[in-house]
C-alpha cells in the first residue's frame, strides 16, 4: 500500500498527487514512468513522472480524469492509500549534452514536459517553453515552468488566457528565428504530431513521448507497441522498454492515434459508471 | 494390500462437458476421487530401476508416493513429493507429463503409461483440502538470498533454498506473486486459488515475497548484493512478444497472446464488469501452435467468441501443444486452419469518413496455403507457400502467439552478466551465469519453454546456491 501524502487539484479535470514510495523516488528521473492500480480490482495504468523528493521518498504524479480507473484515483483523499506503485519504468529523457532546449508542452502533457525542463535548467541549459491549453480554466504549471526557463509563451485555443491558438504557431516564429540544440515535445498525439512536422524543415532534433496503452510495462504484453519509419524500414518498438522517448521524425504517428482509440467505447461507459456511483454516494 | 490393477487404460480423467466448459473458465479437468485415485496408484508395478523418475526434472521419488496411494495414506504420498517439488498441484496440472516421467513408465509399453500427472494432482489436491502442514525447514543459517521473480523458477528456488535454512526473499514485478502462473496460464486450466494456495505455503515457510519491485529498474542486482544478499537467482521469465512483421499487426484487434492472457487471467477480464478491458465475442484467429497458442484460443471461446480458429503453418504432426490440450480444443469446437500462414491483417477503412469509428478495427486476416518440403537442420520438414493459395479468414480479432525474445531490463542494468546471441542469460549446468554469485533458470535463461523445466532449472540452481554459499 502507498500513501498519498498531499494532493492538490490543478485545475477541474487534473489532479496532483505525491505518493509515498521511497524506492522509486530514489530512482526516478525526468522521462520515466510508473505503473499504479487504485485498489485491490483496479486496472493497472501508467502515469510518467511529475517530480521526485529523494529525502522525502515521495513521487509526484499529475493526471487528468479521463476515464474509470483516474475518476476513482480523483476521489482518493490526502492520507489514504492505493494499492500499487511500481517503478521508476522506461528510458529517462536523454539531456546530456543540451544547452539550448525548446519545450513544447499540452495539456496534461506539461506535467511531464515540467521535470524535463527542470533537469535542464539544473544542468545549466538555456530553456524554451511553449506550453498551450484549450483554455484559461485548464491552465497548469505555469509558476513552474517560469521558475525554469528563460523564456515562456502561454498559449489558449480560444485566447482566453496568454496568446491565442495552438503551439505550432509561436513554435514556427522561434523556429524561423534561431536555432536549438534540440525539440523536446510532450502532449496528446495530434500535436506531437504537428509539432513534428513544424519542426521537420528545420532537422533540430525532435524527441516525442508516448503514452500508449499498457498492462505490466515491463517488456511483457506487447500492448504499447509502436511502429518506427528507420532507414525506409517499418521497425516495432515498445514503449514500455524502448521509449517512452522517441525520435519524433521516425513515430507512425496516425498509427498511434488510431491505437490509442482501441478501447474508448468502454472507457467512456466505465466513466459513466464510475461517475453515476460517485453521484449516488453524493446523493 | 490390493492386488495390483493390471487393466491396461489409465482410469480417465473426469471433465466437464466440453460444449458446457466452452462457455465457462472452471476447470476443465476434476481431478480422481480417492477409489479412482487408489486404482489408478495399484496400476504402478513399483519397478526397482523407477525409470519413471529418471524421466521427471525435479526427480519426484514417484513409485514411493504412488505406493502411499494405494496405503490410502495421502498425506505421506503429498510429503514424499514435497520433498522434491515445491509446487506439486501446479506440476500435476500443466507437465507434459507424456513426455516425462510416463513415456518412461513400463506399463505405457503394451497400454497406457500409469496416470501420475493425475494422481500428483489428487494427492497435492487433497493435502491442501485436508492439511496445513509446512514442509519442514533446517534451522535458518542467518544467509540472505534474492530471488527474482515470483513464476514457477523463483517459487522453486526459494522454496528449496528456505528449506535448507536460507533466508529468502522473493522480488516480483507485477502486483501479485506467480508469474506466468497466474497471467499466462488460465483459470480453466490452472486455478489462481491454486497458485494463491502454492505460494502461501512458500510464506508458511518464511520467504517473503515484495510485490511491485522490477530488479533492473527500482533496484539493480548489485544494489541487491549491497543490501546483504549472498546470492541472486534471477528467474525473470520470457520476455517481450514477437510478432511477424506483416502489414497489419498494429490494427485495432490485435494483440500478441502475453497481451491477451494477462487482461484476461492477471486482470480478470473475463469478469461481468472488468475494469481492464478485452476484446470479447466475434471471430478470433490465433497465430501459432504451442500451449500458449491453446491457452489464447481456448481462453477467447470463454469469452464468447461465436468462432475461434487456430492459424498454424505447419501439419498437426509438428504442432508442438499438448496433445491433451489440442485434444480439448478440437472437442470445445476450436478450428484448426493447418498448413497456413497469414500474410497479411486487414482492417476496416472508410475513405469517406476518417472519423468512422470502425476505422482501424480488424476486419480478417489474409493467410495462404502452405506444404512440408525438405527437413530443416533440426529435422522438421520446412513450410513452403502454395503460390497462388491466398484466401482470407473473417475475423476480428487475431492474436499472435508465435514466441517471446528475452527482456533487456535486467542485463541493460548488471555489469558483467552475459548474454547469447538471442538474449537468454548464458549459465552453466548448475545455473551459474556470468557474475560471481548470481544464478538464473527459466524462460530467461531458455526462452520460452515448460513450468516444469522452468522448476527444474530453480531447483538445480537451488541446489548450486547451497554449495556455493556453504564455502563460504
Amino acid at each position: 500500500m502507498y500513501r498519498i501524502v498531499y494532493k492538490k487539484d490543478l485545475n477541474p479535470t487534473v489532479v496532483m498527487m505525491d505518493i509515498e514510495a521511497p524506492l522509486v523516488a530514489k530512482k526516478a528521473l525526468a522521462g520515466q514512468f510508473i505503473i499504479l492500480r487504485v485498489d485491490e480490482e483496479g486496472e493497472r495504468i501508467p502515469l510518467t513522472v511529475a517530480g521526485y523528493d529523494r529525502e522525502k521518498g515521495t513521487v509526484k504524479i499529475i493526471f487528468q480524469v479521463v476515464g474509470a480507473t483516474t475518476q476513482k484515483l480523483s476521489m482518493k483523499a490526502e492520507g489514504e492509500y492505493i494499492e500499487d506503485f511500481a517503478g521508476p519504468l522506461g528510458l529517462p529523457t536523454h539531456l546530456d549534452g543540451l544547452n539550448d532546449v525548446l519545450i513544447v508542452g499540452g495539456g496534461v502533457g506539461c506535467a511531464i514536459a515540467l521535470p524535463v525542463a527542470e533537469a535542464l535548467k539544473a544542468n545549466g541549459a538555456k530553456v524554451t517553453s511553449i506550453i498551450g491549453f484549450r483554455n484559461s480554466d485548464l491552465l497548469i504549471l505555469e509558476d513552474e515552468f517560469k521558475a525554469c526557463s528563460d523564456e515562456i509563451i502561454v498559449m489558449t485555443d480560444d485566447g482566453s488566457y496568454g496568446r491565442e491558438g495552438n503551439v505550432t504557431l509561436p513554435l514556427k516564429e522561434l523556429l524561423s528565428e534561431r536555432k536549438f540544440d534540440k525539440v523536446i515535445t510532450i502532449g496528446p498525439l495530434v500535436m506531437m504530431k504537428f509539432v513534428v512536422e513544424a519542426v521537420r524543415p528545420t532537422g533540430i532534433p525532435c524527441d516525442v513521448s508516448m503514452n500508449p496503452i499498457m498492462i505490466d510495462g515491463t517488456g511483457m504484453c506487447g500492448g504499447c507497441r509502436l511502429t518506427l519509419n528507420q532507414d525506409g524500414k517499418r521497425v516495432t518498438k515498445f514503449a514500455c522498454v524502448d521509449g517512452p522517448d522517441f525520435n519524433g521524425y521516425e513515430v507512425d504517428f496516425d498509427e498511434a492515434i488510431s491505437r490509442g482509440s482501441m478501447y474508448r467505447d468502454f472507457e467512456r461507459h466505465a466513466h459513466d459508471a464510475a461517475c453515476n456511483l460517485f453521484k449516488k454516494e453524493v446523493k | 494390500m490390493a492386488k495390483a490393477n493390471m487393466n491396461p487404460t489409465k482410469n480417465p480423467m473426469p471433465t466437464q462437458d466440453a460444449l458446457v466448459r466452452a462457455r465457462n473458465f472452471e476447470e476443465v479437468a476434476i481431478g480422481y476421487d480417492e477409489q479412482t485415485a487408489i486404482d489408478e496408484a495399484l496400476r504402478c508395478l513399483s519397478c526397482k530401476n523407477m525409470p519413471c523418475v529418471s524421466g521427471c526434472p525435479v526427480n519426484i521419488h514417484i513409485p514411493e508416493f504412488i505406493e502411499k496411494i494405494k496405503e490410502g495414506d495421502f498425506e505421506a504420498a503429498y510429503q514424499i513429493i514435497a520433498k522434491t517439488s515445491s509446487l506439486p498441484a501446479v506440476c500435476g496440472r500443466v507437465c507434459p507429463q507424456e513426455t516425462q516421467c510416463e513415456a518412461k513408465c513400463v506399463r505405457g509399453i503394451k497400454g497406457e503409461p500409469v496416470g501420475i500427472g493425475r494422481l500428483e494432482r489428487f494427492v497435492a489436491d487433497w493435502h491442501n483440502a485436508h492439511s496445513d502442514a509446512v514442509p519442514e525447514c533446517a534451522p535458518q543459517n542467518g544467509k540472505r538470498v534474492a530471488v527474482v521473480g515470483s513464476g514457477p523458477s523463483g517459487l522453486t528456488c526459494a522454496g528449496d533454498l528456505a528449506k535448507a535454512g536460507y533466508s529468502v526473499t522473493v522480488y516480483e514485478a507485477l502486483h501479485t506473486a506467480g508469474g506466468v502462473l497466474v497471467y499466462g496460464i488460465p483459470e480453466f486450466r490452472l486455478p489462481k486459488s491454486i497458485v494463491k494456495k502454492e505460494v502461501e505455503n512458500l510464506r508458511a515457510m518464511g520467504v517473503e515475497i515484495v510485490p511491485n519491485v522490477i530488479i533492473g529498474k527500482t533496484l539493480t542486482v548489485d544494489e541487491l548484493f549491497q543490501m546483504g544478499y549472498a546470492a541472486v537467482f534471477i528467474g525473470s521469465g520470457a520476455g517481450l512478444p514477437n510478432f511477424m512483421g506483416i502489414p497489419g499487426e498494429a490494427l485495432k484487434g490485435v494483440y500478441s497472446a502475453n497481451e491477451f492472457l494477462t487482461r484476461s487471467n492477471l486482470m480478470k477480464a473475463y469478469l461481468d464488469n472488468p475494469e481492464t478491458p478485452i476484446m470479447k465475442g466475434g471471430r478470433v484467429a490465433v497465430v501459432g501452435g504451442g500451449n500458449v497458442a491453446m491457452d489464447a484460443a481456448r481462453t477467447a471461446l470463454r469469452l464468447g467468441a461465436e468462432k475461434v480458429y487456430i492459424v498454424y503453418r505447419r501439419s498437426m504432426a509438428e504442432l508442438p501443444a499438448r496433445r491433451e490440450e489440442v485434444e480439448h480444443a478440437e472437442e470445445e469446437g476450436i478450428e484448426f486452419r493447418l498448413l497456413c500462414n497469414p500474410t497479411e491483417i486487414l482492417g476496416y477503412d472508410n475513405p469517406e469518413d476518417r472519423r468512422d469509428p470502425k476505422n482501424g478495427f480488424v476486419t480478417g486476416i489474409k493467410c495462404i496455403r502452405m506444404e512440408l518440403g525438405e527437413p530443416d537442420e533440426r529435422g522438421r520438414r520446412r513450410p513452403v507457400e502454395v503460390p497462388g493459395s491466398e484466401f482470407i479468414l473473417d475475423v476480428d480479432t487475431v492474436i499472435m502467439s508465435i514466441g517471446t525474445s528475452p527482456n533487456p531490463l535486467i542485463k541493460s542494468t548488471t555489469d558483467g552478466l552475459d548474454v547469447n546471441s538471442r538474449g537468454g542469460i548464458i549459465v552453466t549446468e548448475n545455473g551459474a551465469t556470468t557474475k560471481e554469485g548470481v544464478y538464473a533458470g527459466g524462460d530467461a535463461v531458455t526462452g520460452a519453454a515448460t513450468v516444469i523445466s522452468a522448476m527444474g532449472a530453480g531447483k538445480i540452481a537451488a541446489a548450486a546456491i547451497d554449495e556455493y554459499l556453504k564455502n563460504r
